[in-house]
């Protein structure tokens, strides 16, 4: 196959940026998105020219470290999927693709593809743990969980934080993010201690970095990982909830 | 790394920040905590928190909205209906209400839900312009996001500039010139005599329409309220509502000025 790349290429944070045009022969249908930018490096370093940056690690959609934005949509036109699980085959021989890093105010370039995502760290941070006792583990299977329950927050648990649903939003919003990380812990028993705590604090620290929801349903759509927009209503209700709560009649501490 | 307050974050003035991080840190003095605010503030401040208030105030007006399009279909049935309809209003509440103060109530209350609906719409907007303040350089590639969904503020902006008209126009009369206070019934077909103004009225309601299309879906989302069992009740409910606002509402410019309806 040939492939014309269009790329974005910003030499550091601070740098004006612009987009770059190569095109790419032999490219096998069965290469990966990230073999193509391999090939096209290796080719741009027996130039002498500087590699295009591009964050990956695991290559097999369990990382979250590739995030490109591939012809408009975060990770390429397949649902379900990441950059590194975008196959060629998905493209037209001939195909001009065009790849832009991801943009949101919190997540700054760092250079050419790469983006700095720390911000969702800060997010973890505020809320994204139990407490736990230490010392001997404790005996298998118990606390009991409902298999629906613990299936709905095994799906919320997919989310591998790559930052498409950030990409993807017309509003710049980690709502999906923030929703599955809060709504992981919320539905099982062990975050119950710290559930109202940790959606208020998650909530808050998402907000002074992110956009707002306005439900376009975008992220859905980009998530790699399929998680549904109906984690942010229920994260939602529990935000709404711990606004209301008398928190020491029900137990749980403020 | 910017923060959308425009306060540099603790962590960014930490010495152990990473490499990343520190490129962007911008120095200075700690950063103050968030001073407390008494409690509907504090729900308030956050953007769910206005999201919610949007749903609620949003319920308030669908509620009005459909009353205003029942209450006003009464003008096919002719002159009288309307008009005792419209002089019923003011007597609403009546007798353990002295004459119209339930009815200046309702437009308190309406007003107020406008307010909240449009400050917080344009605080949000605002929130969200900071979040990315540098657009993407290629074509978007939309996969979900509908023609009503990206459109909410220039279908808002619409509406609020039609309510605007629509009681200058049937309210207090300023904008029709045969204006005759308590006859709604004559004031509506003059109003309609006017093409233009029936060809605003069309627009706007479908307009609204859309608006509502969006609207009365998400608000479930905003409130929280999400079960699969009837998740699929909230699109059929926006669509129908939606639908019924729009014939309901453009059926009265659209047959009276073509004059299939007349008086
Ligand atoms: S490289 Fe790990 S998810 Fe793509």
């Amino acid at each position: 196959m040939k492939i014309t790349l269009t790329v974005w290429r910003q030499s550091g944070p601070n740098a004006r940026g612009g987009f770059e045009t190569h095109h790419v022969d032999d490219v096998s249908p069965d290469m990966s998105f990230l073999e193509l930018f391999d090939i096209l490096n290796e080719a741009l370093i027996a130039d002498g020219k500087e590699p295009i940056a591009f964050d990956h690690d695991c290559r097999e959609g369990i990382c979250g470290s590739c995030s490109m934005m591939i012809n408009g949509r975060a990770h390429g036109p397949e649902r379900g999927t990441a950059t590194c699980q975008l196959h060629m085959r998905k493209f037209q021989d001939g195909a001009h693709i065009t790849v832009e890093p991801w943009r949101a105010a919190a997540f700054p370039i760092i250079k050419d593809l790469c983006v700095d995502r720390t911000a969702f760290d800060r997010i973890i941070e505020a809320g994204g743990y139990i407490s736990a006792p230490t010392g001997s583990a404790p005996d298998g299977n118990l606390i009991l969980v409902p298999k629906a329950v613990s299936d709905t927050a095994m799906d919320a648990a997919a989310c591998i934080g790559c930052g498409a649903c950030v990409a993807a939003c017309p509003n710049g919003a980690a709502q999906l993010f923030t929703a599955a990380k809060v709504q992981h812990l919320n539905l099982l028993p062990q975050g119950q201690p710290e559930r109202w705590e940790r959606v208020v604090n998650m909530v808050t620290e998402m907000e002074r970095w992110f956009g707002s929801c306005t439900l376009h349903g975008e992220c859905e759509v980009a998530c790699p990982k399929d998680i549904s927009i109906d984690f942010i209503a229920l994260m939602n209700r529990d935000f709404i909830k711990a606004q209301f709560k008398q928190r020491r009649l029900t137990g749980q501490h403020a | 790394m910017t923060r959308l307050d425009g306060v540099p974050s603790t962590e960014d003035q930490n010495e152990d920040a990473d490499a990343a991080d520190r490129l962007l840190r911008s120095t200075g003095a700690p950063v103050p905590g968030q001073r407390q605010v008494p409690f509907p503030l504090q729900f308030w401040r956050s953007a769910i928190g206005k999201k919610w208030a949007m749903a609620v105030s949003g319920i308030v007006l669908l509620t009005y909205v459909l009353a205003h399009m029942i209450g006003n279909l009464k003008v096919f049935l002719g002159k009288n209906e309307i008009n005792t309809y419209a002089a019923w209003l003011r007597t609403l509440g009546e007798p353990a209400l002295p004459r119209t103060v339930l009815l200046w109530g309702l437009r308190t209350g309406l007003t107020a839900a406008f307010v909240i609906h449009i400050v917080a719409a344009v605080q949000l907007t605002r929130m969200n312009r900071r979040a990315r303040p540098e657009r993407y350089q290629s074509k978007r590639d939309y996969a979900s996001a509908n023609y009503a969904s990206r459109t909410m503020r220039w279908t808002g902006i619409i509406v609020a500039l039609f309510v605007i008209f629509h009681l200058a126009d049937l309210t207090w009369g300023v904008a029709n010139p045969h204006f005759v206070r308590g006859d709604p019934y004559d004031n509506l077909f003059y109003s309609f005599q006017r093409v233009p103004v029936a060809i605003f009225y069309i627009i706007a309601n479908i307009a609204l329409a859309f608006h509502i299309f969006h609207g009365a879906w998400s608000m479930f989302q905003s409130l929280g309220v999400n079960n699969p069992r009837y998740n699929r009740w909230k699109r059929y409910f926006a669509t129908g509502f939606a639908g019924l606002i729009m014939v309901g509402n453009v059926s009265m410019p659209l047959l009276i000025t073509t004059g299939v309806v007349s008086r």
